[in-house]
């Protein structure tokens, strides 16, 4: 038998449904499903079990942030902030997501399959994001480590500051950002993208897909550059 | 922060509730910010050579009806008057710079809060769920809608620096966003003949599309421009007689989503607000890009043309 436990937006509040699923008692096998979120914020926010959550909508700001183990499945659209501070876990968006996707991750795996807009990826500090169209301006500003993965195209300014984060792009880039450079894809970054490319049930050729990193001039101190401080 | 909503009916069989659907939606945007709110409503055209007017008086005694009479009487045409709560609407067949010319030498305690032959505005302080309400938005038609609500970053929270703003015939503007050369360009405009209201930003946005538009570009023309001229953070919702446009500024901070389906197209702040309209889950939504005009015009042959330009 499978075992669900359904709670209806529309009936029950945010924290609420929240709070109960960060004290779940849950039976072997049981999923959660969160119905007519209608662009509400901070849905199935904080989440620190291993639990499967289902949300049945578009849902608005912050969703799934400071996600710890959970697997939360987003059937809709999500607005900005999406799993921003994840710590690990997976989420997935069948839809597009807004601003800022996966701000600040350390862990994880974030999956959008439609686009993301400006500054997906922002501060990145080892969560793993493959979004299976495209990405706004400025994708992975200042990123720290992780993988970035996108299957369309780029916007402006990619990867801006970056520090040692991954950034694998199939399609077409508006512009580097400082310090940003293409780098040579080795086979062991064709193993990595296609192991990424796996786990977000994904089938992309990964023959067109183009590798970009640190060129390692901003962030290392240079006695030459001391002026510049 | 402010939250900014604008609907644009292409079914006429939904006209009769657009007032309705926007208050709701921008209810919905309330918590975005409480301090004051409007709306810009396009509806009941005044006839062909006409003008219509929506003015504000801060006289909770006033007496529409007593002035109704007397412009009638100066301008010998016969005035309708339309009151609700602090505003009254002005409509009659005397040409827009007549009416306009008159009430500025006449009525100088009253505020011009739109001049056009389609526009209405009405605005105030408090909450839009409150402010809906004293007008009784919900049972206002009409083709098209842009309406505000307002966190005071820039100027004051007064009625006059509520949005929408209008400065030209039939335009709107509203803005969620803070713009950083205003001052300059206010100066700028007032030397082009400009005349503004207040010292909110959001009012010279509002000008320098209404000086644009009367250097003969069109709509789309002028926000082109706009995106060289103005600097800071902005998304536009701009309302004009037989339209609506959105554009957001290059870095695009400022939230906006774009829905549209057979029947509407819907922008705002947040998702949840379009998400109280009709069918909203099953529209076509996506995010306004950076830089780019997103404009809807009804054309005399028909209506809803949409483009992306």
């Amino acid at each position: 038998m499978v075992l669900q436990m359904r709670f209806d937006l529309a009936t029950h509040s945010l924290r609420e449904i929240n709070q109960t699923l960060h004290h779940i008692d849950r039976r072997p096998g049981e999923t959660f499903v969160i119905e007519h979120p209608k662009g509400t914020h901070s849905v199935a926010v904080g989440l620190t079990e291993p639990i499967e959550v289902t949300i049945e909508g578009h849902v608005g700001y912050y969703c799934a942030g400071m996600n710890k183990n959970a697997s939360i499945h987003i059937i809709g659209n999500a607005g900005p902030g999406l799993a921003e501070n994840m710590m690990s876990g997976r989420i997935f968006v069948d839809g597009n997501a807004s601003q800022y996707a996966g701000a600040s991750g350390h862990g994880g795996l974030l999956v959008i399959k439609g686009n993301t807009s400006s500054r997906c990826g922002i501060s990145m500090k080892g969560i793993d994001i493959v979004v299976g169209g495209s990405i706004g301006h400025f994708g992975a500003f200042m990123a720290q480590t992780g993988r970035l993965v996108v299957c369309e195209d780029a916007g402006g300014n990619l990867g801006d500051s970056i520090y040692e984060a991954q950034i694998y792009v199939r399609g077409e880039i508006d512009g580097l950002g400082s310090d940003c450079v293409e780098k040579e894809m080795r086979p062991e970054h064709k193993t990595e993208l296609l192991e990424l490319l796996e786990r977000a049930c994904l089938s992309v050729p990964i023959d067109d897909f183009r590798r970009y990193g640190s060129a390692r001039n901003l962030y290392n101190f240079k006695i030459d550059n001391a002026d510049a401080i | 922060m402010c939250g900014i909503v604008g609907l644009y009916l292409k079914n006429p069989a939904l006209e009769p509730r657009l007032g309705e659907f926007v208050s709701d939606m921008l209810e919905e945007m309330g918590d975005r910010g409480p301090d004051s709110a409007g709306v810009a409503i396009y509806r009941n055209p005044a006839p062909a050579g006409g003008s219509k007017v929506s003015l504000f008086s801060t006289d909770p005694a006033e007496n529409w009806h007593t002035r109704n009479d007397e412009i009638s009487q100066a301008l010998d045409v016969e005035f309708s008057v339309q009151i609700h709560a602090s505003h009254a609407i002005l409509t009659s067949a005397a040409p827009v710079d007549e009416v306009n010319g008159w009430i500025v030498s006449n009525w100088p305690d009253l505020r011009i809060m739109s001049i056009g032959t389609s526009i209405e505005i009405y605005k105030e302080k408090g909450h839009p769920k409150d402010v809906a309400g004293r007008f009784g938005f919900k049972d206002f038609a009409g083709t098209h809608a842009v309406a505000h609500t307002r966190m005071a970053t820039e100027s004051a929270v007064t009625t006059e620096h509520s949005h929408p703003f209008s400065t030209g015939l039939d335009l709107c503007l509203v803005h969620n966003g803070s713009l950083s050369n205003h001052n300059r360009l206010r100066n700028f405009l007032a030397r082009q003949g400009g005349q503004f209201q207040t010292d909110n930003d959001s009012e010279v946005a509002a000008g320098y599309l209404t000086w644009r538009l009367s250097q003969g570009d069109s709509v789309v023309d002028a926000l082109k421009s706009a995106i060289q001229d103005l600097d800071g953070f902005y998304t536009f919702a701009i309302g004009t007689s037989n339209g609506f446009s959105v554009l957001r500024d290059p870095i695009a901070c400022k939230p906006a989503v774009l829905a549209e389906n057979d029947d509407w197209v819907a922008m705002s702040s947040e998702y949840r607000a379009i998400a109280r309209l009709p069918d909203a889950k099953h529209s076509n939504i996506w995010e306004p890009a950076p830089a780019q005009i997103y404009s809807w015009e009804r054309s005399s042959s028909g209506n809803g043309a949409s483009d992306a330009l």
